[in-house]
């Protein structure tokens, strides 16, 4: 089948690459650049499993097309963790048990980045709803909300005063 | 000397397997990629029942990349067209005439990519004949039912009998009884859907004649010994890895036709061959769990003791008994069904039938067939109260196992090793004021308002298991450990089970730091990989802590006694002189004397005392006594709209007994884990098949799993039993939850609607369900 070349920015290095246009984004990043954080749950957008920023918004990698992401920035579970530092989405998790087998984690992870950079301080029902699109079948949910809440608190910590403001605080 | 905290039973030690995860850089099976490998994908079945008249491979053959296409007939010559279940049962590999399942393995081709293979099952012709299928296993015990095995001896779709108890005695009960109640249950058949699907990376070594297989396996011991006996290849040639597994529930117990399929074509090819499983084949073929047609009786005094129950069910095993039991229990623990409750007697008996549907019988986070037991039990004890006006806390008061009863021989064999049922109701009623939400009930009721309560006291039955019962294909379900304590007093730990996400890495480190008092950071666990741990059963029916823990405990336990030696002779006193305390060796009567564990194995390798030797290590192969029998009291509240029929867990509270526990953050999160995987059934989860025997519910689409949406904020709570006979006093608790919750939730449901004459509902209650109901009770809005 044809390939047609594409250029992808994933956690902030620049990649090129030769793809079949029906090849599925996560395809790409596991398969071609191997960053296998990313998982595959369900081949429905279903599960999250495999959910990725795109231009800094979560996008299901298995329901795009490594095409139609030409000239973007993707981010990865693997992108999170700065200088040694982890992501306060990361240390939450680890500290408030947020996860068990690891698989839905990453995806789950994502989608709590993006949530915390839209909205510093989410309700719970906030935080439920926009976790909804993935699955965990381990944790019961509880113990991920509150490992979202310590990230939303500790960003909220850390962070310049001017996001203090823009959470409305 | 250290000076870290030791930190061993009782910590909520934050999780060692944790970081990798966090990081993405868990390395779960379809993260291996190995130079060279193929894809291979599957054929399967669009019918439930038909005969195969042509495999045409041809058009496949032909596409660039497609290596090879494998059926039936070429595995026959191979002496691999069929494989053993785990139940003595056989299961064909890849058909050679028929297919008797939808989305059954039919071909297997293997392709240089994943898009190539995925285009080639496609391009495989497979002519048809279609045959009628059976589906209701009623049906399929009828004489003139078609044959889902026509290869077995037997002509009757009928597998085996199973029976427990004391027929006559219950007869003679149910007799002379002053009430009897009775009812039908249908808990029907779901699926565990661990996130991650089913699969394998199979390398054949040529050079060294190894045969190293990468798999989602929760018993990858048993898996290698299945490997060796089904192919001949000798046991030591055969390495099988349970890497990171993506959540097991006990799907991942089964030895499914892919891996099989896999190890052939890598055999046969020379070459590494990795498959996955999408979602849909998951669903569609992977062993199912539950399928149990149970009619139930109780007998009763007219003051609500319970005498006698009996109960006849109907097991759906689908078209081979793949299920996942020990040996001698075809039916698993379903005879645990008289539950926390003392009777005189009782009589349980099931038959399992085969019908053109997948094959399975596995668990869902269940001990063998305990959730099916439980929810019986559980709900009959509710309609006992219905039919005698009693209050479902007040009936189960009544006729609870009293704690001085323990041990307790339950009417079906069962002994109980610990247990105080009432506590943990009680406790459970106070925390959640059970009176005052009864006065709310009676105020909404009197507005038109359907709020339920709902209680289940369950008691879980785990550990499998002592050696003289429990066996699967008569390897003896004992498990193991293995400690090997290092110069400078760090350590590594081997178990016979690994964690499929219950943090054995953490829980098991905490274990032998207790137990040698050595810091939990220093102790690492492995696990999984058949050629370094040693031999176990695996990780399934909460088995884990009730016997690869004791194992550990026991294990620790030798290396202290040698440990002692070593401290006598770094004391110059006689190893009667020392006793163990405060995580040390210490002179009696001088406790300022004393070595530490970390002191004393240096020592082991640089100053042991004559006669003994060298090195500080142990084994312990651990054969438990007896099962554990964790319990708990929950209590659900629910309210329904009468508009949509949706029912709203509002409040759910589990007060879990595991006996001692080891860390009770993971604790807890197997308890949040284990409620939502009850919740699932209760509401949501169905594998549903139209009338030909097609799955309908093949995607997360159909078959839906709660969300964080649907589940509530699970409250917990705990009163601590230790198990008499465990060396730890632990139980289990992965399944305790899961079991217990979907009976309080059908409780609720039931009683929010009772005032309406309802009795009871089958799972999944769905709103459409409910509405139906409110429909025909005229009170829907």
């Amino acid at each position: 089948m044809e390939r047609v070349p594409i250029q992808l920015t994933v956690n902030g290095q620049p990649y090129q690459a030769e793809v079949e246009p029906r090849m599925l984004l996560v395809h790409v990043i596991r398969d071609v650049l191997n960053l296998t954080g990313t998982h595959i749950g369900c081949d429905t957008t279903s599960c999250g499993a495999c959910t990725v920023l795109w231009d800094g918004r979560p996008v299901k990698s298995c329901t795009v097309f490594a095409v139609q992401a030409d000239g973007g920035e993707i981010q990865t579970v693997e992108g999170l963790e700065r200088d040694g530092q982890l992501h306060p989405v990361q240390e939450g998790f680890w500290e408030e048990h947020g996860l068990q087998c690891g698989f839905c984690t990453p995806g789950m992870m994502m989608t709590a980045v993006a949530l915390l950079q839209e909205n510093p301080d989410p309700s719970e029902e906030e935080i439920r709803k926009a976790i909804s699109g993935n699955l965990c079948r381990c944790t019961g949910y509880v113990n991920i909300v509150k490992a979202i809440q310590y990230a939303a608190r500790k960003m909220r910590e850390t962070a310049p005063a001017a996001a203090g403001i823009a959470g409305g605080e | 000397m250290t000076t870290t905290p030791i930190r061993g039973l009782g910590h909520p030690v934050k999780r060692k397997e944790d970081p990798r995860f966090i990081r993405g850089k868990g390395t779960y099976v379809d993260d291996i990629k190995l130079p060279g490998m193929l894809y291979l994908d599957i054929v399967r079945s669009p019918y439930a029942h038909a005969r195969i008249k042509r495999i045409d491979a041809s058009r496949a053959l032909a596409m660039p990349g497609v290596v090879d296409v494998i059926t039936g007939a070429e595995l026959e010559k191979a002496g691999l067209a069929w494989m053993p279940t785990l139940m003595s049962d056989r299961q064909m590999v890849l058909p050679t005439d028929r297919v008797v399942y939808y989305a059954q393995e039919v071909a297997a081709v293997v392709a240089t990519d994943r898009y190539t293979a995925a285009d080639a099952v496609l391009a495989v012709e497979v002519e048809y004949e279609p045959l009628t299928p059976v589906l209701d296993p009623f049906k399929a015990l009828e004489p003139d039912a078609p044959l889902v095995r026509p290869d077995r001896e037997q002509k009757t779709n009928h597998i085996w009998h199973w029976e427990a108890g004391d027929k006559e005695k219950t007869d003679r009960i149910f007799q002379e009884a002053e009430v009897v109640v009775s009812q039908d249950l249908y808990i029907p058949r779901i699926h565990v859907c661990s996130i991650e699907t089913c699969g394998c990376v199979v390398n054949y070594d040529r050079a060294t004649d190894k045969l190293t297989i990468w798999m989602t396996s929760q018993a990858p011991h048993a898996h290698r010994t299945v490997f060796s006996l089904v192919s001949g290849i000798p046991e030591h040639k055969i390495r099988i890895i349970s890497p990171d597994i993506g959540g097991g529930f006990g799907g991942k117990v089964p030895v499914y036709p892919g891996y099989v399929i896999a190890t052939y074509a890598a055999l046969k090819l020379g070459k590494p061959v990795k498959w996955i499983e999408d979602r849909s084949e998951n669903l569609q073929a992977d062993s199912f769990a539950r399928d149990y047609h149970i009619h139930a009786e109780l007998a009763a005094t007219r003051d609500g003791k319970i005498r006698a129950m009996r109960v006849h069910t109907v097991a759906d095993h689908g078209a081979f008994d793949a299920a996942a039991n020990p040996s001698k229990f075809p039916a698993g623990l379903f005879s645990v069904c008289t539950g926390s409750y003392d009777m005189e007697a009782a009589h349980v008996a099931v038959d399992g039938v085969y019908t053109n549907k997948p094959p399975g019988g596995v668990a869902y986070r269940c001990s063998f067939r305990v959730t099916e037991a439980v929810h019986t039990i559980e709900r009959m004890v509710d309609i006992l109260a219905d039919e005698l006006g009693m209050d479902p806390a007040e009936i189960r008061f009544k006729n609870f196992i009293r704690p001085e009863q323990f041990p307790y021989k339950s009417p079906t064999g069962w002994e109980y090793d610990s247990g105080n049922y009432p506590a943990t109701l009680q406790k459970a009623l106070d925390a959640i004021g059970y009176q005052e939400l009864r006065r709310e009930q009676a105020e909404r009721r009197a507005r038109g308002e359907l709020m339920g309560i709902g209680i289940s006291t369950f008691t879980e039955i785990v550990g499998a298991g002592p050696s003289h019962t429990f066996d699967i294909l008569g390897i003896k379900m004992f498990d193991s450990a293995e400690i090997r304590v290092h110069p400078t007093g760090s350590a590594i730990v081997r178990i016979g089970v690994q964690t499929q996400g219950q943090g054995h890495e953490t829980t098991f480190a905490q274990i032998v730091a207790e137990e040698l008092g050595l810091p939990v950071e220093n102790i690492i666990v492995e696990h999984g990989d058949t050629d370094t741990a040693p031999y176990g059963l695996g990780t399934y029916a909460s088995r884990s802590t009730p016997t690869a823990g004791a194992a550990t405990a026991v294990a620790a336990r030798k290396i202290r006694e040698k440990a002692r030696l070593i401290a006598a002779h770094l004391l110059e006193v006689s190893p009667d002189d020392l006793e163990w305390r405060d995580y040390a060796f210490r002179v009696k009567g001088a406790p300022d004397r004393f070595k530490t564990m970390q002191e004393i194995a240096f020592a082991a390798y640089t100053n042991f005392p004559q006669g003994l030797e060298g090195g500080l290590e142990a084994v312990c192969y651990y054969d438990p006594p007896n099962l554990t029998f964790p319990f708990g009291a929950y209590v659900c509240v629910v309210d329904i709209d009468r508009g949509t029929g949706q029912v709203k867990v509002r409040e759910f509270l589990a007060v879990d007994d595991c006996g001692t526990i080891i860390n009770p953050m993971i604790v807890e999160g197997q308890i949040h884990g284990g409620l939502t995987m009850g919740l699932a059934p209760a509401l949501f989860e169905e594998i549903v098949y139209d009338e030909n025997g097609t799955m309908l519910t093949g995607t997360f689409m159909d078959y839906l799993l709660p969300t964080a949406m649907e589940t509530p904020h699970w409250k917990t709570d705990k009163t601590v039993t230790p198990s008499p006979h465990h060396p730890l006093g632990a139980k289990g608790v992965g399944e305790s939850p899961t079991i217990g919750a979907p009976p309080a939730i059908v409780n609720a449901v039931v009683d929010a609607l009772s005032h309406l004459g309802v009795r009871h509902i089958d799972i999944p209650i769905t709103p459409a369900r409910v509405y139906q109901i409110l429909l025909e009770k005229g009170v829907a809005e």
